[in-house]
């Protein structure tokens, strides 16, 4: 009985959960190196930790939208640009139009659902490359965010500032500071919606039949229309669903930076798919894991975190550790695809 | 009838199209877009400066046919690589410093450190796609994302300057020729691999791989060896793209040489009619392709649209004419006239 189980489990671990163990092993043990490391400067506080999530929440949400495309077998480098045409419309609309900040946030999710329908009917219904339409997508957004205004726009708008700068206290984790007084570790909004979010797409992905569906597309192609799965609407679908997600990622985006300007979230769409290399999404399709995608996002806040703390290395040292932990993933993901090839042969 | 049926199914008539459409809206709205001015012997334009400019582009889109043509997928480091190179290369020549007037070590030396650091990014890139099979872009991603900052390590995070006429040679014009240096390197880069395709066997070998690797690897093609070596070809293009567009400003500028250059180049690949799938090529579509997207850039400037506000147009024209060329699209137009003149016929019976 024991025994049956234990193979089971061993079963259950196959390449690809495998990958994503040491994704997560990976950043504890970056943390915990940085807490060792770095806890005179206070690396090891409650704090700390939550500011990985503070300062990432969009980057979760658009990652977690990047995986669900990258499991269809697409791509879309569009996000970035999204982004900015995101904030600079919700600035230009709170600012410039007088319109108050809930109908502005409701026009950029619409705007994202549009921008994803359209280029998911392109890429779905018209059998162009997703990385041709999706670079577009990308020039268009960040040219119209040009459009809207050249000039940065920051926001005053009181409603949308008390969201921004509305703080989740933790009852628990404080420290005492200086003079004394107890201080909690806290968290704003925009961490919650993006836990949320990224649960909800897990739930969707897991449990749903269209998140069935997508691995089934990306898996192979032939067989879910050969097995009577709609392949085109379930692109569209998934393309949509990445959009919006980069719509409601570039408004937790605007809460952090409380402006829009044209250069804003420049390059953010590779930090996404980085993440969700990092957290064990095939760009073959059909494999991967929105928990794993949190993972890579968590793995980059924690570099940048290092490369803060440590205070004498310049920003870019970021990109190159970035790309040493994208080879080692990517190389070990191969050998475990060829691993597999020659136990199937 | 025939005749134009003939001409519409040639390979090339929907890029050279394009390219026509794109200078065809200048006619309209700049008349003088094709007014060209001799000074000094040389000759002047907004003709030539579409000649000029596109150069880099067209020698990257060289290398980028033959790598989309053998793997299937795109390289999107290029533009990185354009920066280390053009890093490495101004550091060997001022030999350290940050701005010198005089070479520090010898022209060629330099060079040479370039172009191997160029075909050394092109084998790290090939080894990961060729030998340990991994997806194209993923691979190069890699090098996309580090690149810059590798530029900046070799430049300490400065902008080297190398002040010599010597080296502002390659990007701007000497005299004696009508037109830029850029262009003539574009040039030669397109006749040298035109004739290494067309004289050897390899062009064949490129796409018998990249419509079926295994097949080709069972009737004895080496399949990943010429994956590798269009990939180290791509990497030696990108350097001299790094060189020619070093030299136009005789600096390496680690952040801005090259930058978001990979993209065009994939979209001169797909605009010349080449599938990104892999498979048969077309190295003058892809020429054709890069011109036209320095045509259309040059256009938007010409009718004074703000930098920043180009990309919107180019991606307007870039969808319309991907869409175009889509297989379903063309489906149903055909549906569509088929119906015509299958009522046509009635009417003469």
């Amino acid at each position: 009985m024991s025994g049956s189980k234990a193979v089971k489990v061993k079963k259950k671990i196959d390449g690809n959960a495998f990958l994503l163990l040491i994704t997560i092993v990976l950043f504890f043990v970056m943390y915990i190196a940085g807490v060792v490391i770095f806890n005179e400067q206070g690396f090891g506080k409650v704090q700390n930790f939550l500011n990985l999530f503070i300062s990432n929440a969009g980057l979760i949400v658009i990652a977690a939208g990047m995986t669900v495309v990258m499991i269809t077998g697409g791509i879309d480098i569009s996000v970035g640009s999204v982004v900015a045409l995101t904030c600079m419309l919700l600035a230009w609309m709170m600012e410039l139009k007088g319109i108050g900040a809930v109908p502005a946030t409701l026009l950029v999710l619409v705007m994202g659902v549009v921008f994803g329908l359209v280029q998911g009917f392109l890429v779905a219904y018209l059998n162009i490359q997703p990385f041709i339409v999706t670079l577009a997508g990308m020039f268009f957004a960040r040219g119209m965010t040009a459009i809207v205004s050249t000039e940065m726009i920051s926001i005053s708008n009181e409603t949308f500032l008390s969201w921004a700068k509305f703080k989740i206290y933790f009852p628990f984790g404080g420290y005492l500071n200086r003079k004394g007084v107890m201080i909690y570790p806290y968290i704003y909004p925009s961490v919650v919606i993006a836990l949320i979010i990224l649960v909800l797409v897990f739930v969707m992905l897991k449990f749903t039949k269209f998140g069935r569906s997508i691995y089934a597309v990306g898996g192979n192609e032939q067989s879910a229309l050969m097995m009577g799965l709609n392949v085109r609407r379930t692109k569209l679908k998934a393309y949509v669903l990445s959009s919006t997600l980069c719509g409601l990622g570039g408004f937790l985006f605007c809460l952090n930076t409380c402006a829009g300007f044209v250069e804003q979230a420049k390059g953010l769409e590779m930090d996404a798919i980085a993440s969700s290399v990092i957290g064990g999404t095939l760009l073959t399709g059909g494999v991967g894991n929105v928990f794993g995608s949190l993972f890579g996002v968590l793995i980059k806040g924690t570099i940048e975190a290092f490369i803060t703390f440590q205070g004498t290395l310049s920003s870019w040292w970021t990109r190159i550790t970035i790309a040493a932990l994208l080879c080692f993933f990517i190389v070990l993901q191969s050998i475990f695809a060829a691993v597999k090839e020659k136990n199937k042969h | 009838m025939n005749k134009l049926k003939k001409l519409t199914t040639y390979r090339l008539f929907l890029p050279i199209l394009c390219l026509v459409l794109v200078l065809l809206v200048n006619l309209i709205t700049t008349p003088d877009f094709f007014a060209i001015s001799v000074r000094d012997g040389m000759l002047y334009g907004y003709i030539i400066d579409v000649i000029n400019r596109a150069s880099e582009l067209v020698i990257l889109a060289v290398g980028m046919t033959l790598m989309v043509a053998a793997s299937g997928g795109t390289d999107i480091s290029v533009g990185a690589v354009m920066a280390v190179v053009a890093g490495v290369v101004c550091n060997v020549l001022a030999g350290g410093e940050q701005s010198v007037t005089q070479y520090n070590n010898p022209y060629i030396l330099g060079i040479l450190a370039g172009i191997a650091v160029a075909v050394i990014c092109g084998c790290f890139n090939g080894f990961l796609v060729a030998k340990l099979k991994i997806q194209p872009m993923i691979a190069t991603l890699i090098l996309f994302t580090a690149g810059r900052g590798i530029a900046q390590l070799v430049t300490n995070g400065q902008i080297t300057y190398v002040r010599v006429d010597h080296y502002k040679v390659l990007g701007s014009s000497i005299k004696g020729l009508p037109l830029p240096v850029p262009f003539f390197m574009a040039i030669i880069v397109v006749i040298v691999t035109t004739l290494i395709l067309k004289k050897t066997a390899i062009g064949m070998y490129i796409e018998s791989v990249g419509i079926n690797a295994k097949a080709s690897r069972l009737v004895g093609l080496k399949s990943s060896k010429i994956i590798f070596l269009t990939y180290v070809f791509g990497g030696l293009m990108a350097g001299i793209a790094g060189l020619v567009a070093s030299s136009r400003i005789y600096s390496a500028d680690a952040n801005n040489i090259g930058l978001n250059m990979e993209l065009d180049a994939i979209l001169a690949v797909a605009l010349g009619g080449n599938s990104l799938g892999g498979g048969k090529f077309s190295l003058m579509g892809s020429v054709i392709g890069a011109y036209t997207i320095q045509a259309l850039t040059t256009t938007l400037y010409a009718m004074h649209v703000s930098s920043d506000q180009v990309p919107v147009y180019k991606a307007i024209v870039v969808v319309i004419i991907v869409s175009l060329q889509s297989p379903q699209l063309k489906k149903w137009f055909k549906k569509h006239s088929l119906g015509k003149k299958a009522v046509n016929g009635n009417e003469v019976a």
